[in-house]
């Protein structure tokens, strides 16, 4: 047990550092690189409790496309000459008293939480799918994701499809002067708009496009 | 040192939420950060879902944090997609010069 003790508070010391951080720390690269030490360190905390499918995949989702999206875009945006110093020093008293005071209140409404709740003594559980220990914890997760959420698993799918629809129509760009292929078009012409007869006189050409 | 229980991993989550949040208000740079504390909130969320699961033996929590991930996972992308537009447009992200519905 003195081993769970020692690694839980290392890894939550190196979470809450990493934490405070993302959000005082002046170059927002420093930053997307502290927020992917949060994700690993939490990623290490859930396989020590036993959810190692869910650490792994905060590790492939967070890390591995999450804080690189972050990153891409902080690269992309040029985002480190956008400080300006006066500006900073003007709003941030006055972010600082109403920002302190409203996570002061919530912190210590956690805590209440946290410290003053208790199971009743007759509590059981409501679900009927309990943790099996023999099989793994990613056979299980499948077990019950592919059979009883189903229906919810294939609505996140959809989430992500139409989020990734918005994002690419967000930032897609229509070049001017480029000519496109238009299957609409295309497919729309017929022969009386394309084709035409024309009596050709002898000796003379023939005018098109008038 | 006492054992490691349900309690620890909730202070730590509870610990997580409020940097989030604080980190939400305090930002003055750009709204990148404001992004990364939501996923800090929504990391802490998921620490709570995971531990009550593994406290209650059952696999329910688990569930719905793939879900969060999920959810977590496309607001990001559509919110980084917006930051990307907005930039195009005015040049800037900085927190301050975003007040065009003078709110």
């Amino acid at each position: 047990m003195l081993a769970h003790s020692l690694f839980f508070y290392f890894f939550s010391t190196i979470t809450v550092f990493s934490a405070v951080m993302v959000t005082v720390s002046r170059n927002t690269v420093y930053s997307v690189f502290f927020l992917i030490l949060v994700f690993i360190s939490v990623s290490i905390l859930f396989i020590m409790i036993g959810a190692e499918f869910l650490g792994m995949i905060m590790l492939i989702v967070y890390v591995g496309a999450v804080a690189v999206l972050f990153l891409f875009v902080v690269m992309m945006l040029n985002v480190t000459e956008q400080i300006t110093k006066r500006s900073i020093k003007k709003g941030l008293i006055n972010n600082i008293s109403v920002g302190s005071v409203v996570g002061i209140i919530i912190f210590l409404e956690l805590l209440v939480a946290v410290g003053g709740w208790k199971y009743k003594s007759n509590f059981a559980p409501f679900s009927s799918s309990e943790l099996d220990l023999s099989v793994s914890n990613t056979h299980a997760l499948g077990n019950i994701l592919y059979t009883d959420y189903i229906h919810l698993f294939q609505i996140s799918g959809m989430i992500l499809l139409v989020s990734m629809i918005g994002a690419i129509t967000l930032t897609f760009k229509k070049k001017e002067n480029v000519k496109r292929q238009n299957y609409f078009d295309q497919i729309k012409r017929e022969k009386e708009s394309a084709v035409s007869l024309v009596e050709v006189k002898s000796g003379e050409g023939v005018k098109i496009d008038e | 040192m006492n054992d490691i229980g349900l309690g620890h991993y909730l202070t730590l989550a509870a610990i997580i939420f409020t940097i989030g949040v604080v980190g939400v208000f305090l930002n003055r740079k750009n709204i990148i950060i404001i992004l990364m504390s939501i996923e800090l909130i929504l990391l802490a969320v998921n620490i709570n879902l995971v531990s009550f699961s593994i406290y209650l033996q059952d696999l329910v929590g688990q569930v719905f944090t793939m879900f969060i991930l999920t959810v977590a996972a496309a607001e990001a992308a559509v919110g980084l997609a917006i930051i990307v537009v907005y930039y195009k447009n005015k040049g800037s992200i900085h927190v301050e010069q975003i007040s065009s519905l003078k709110g």
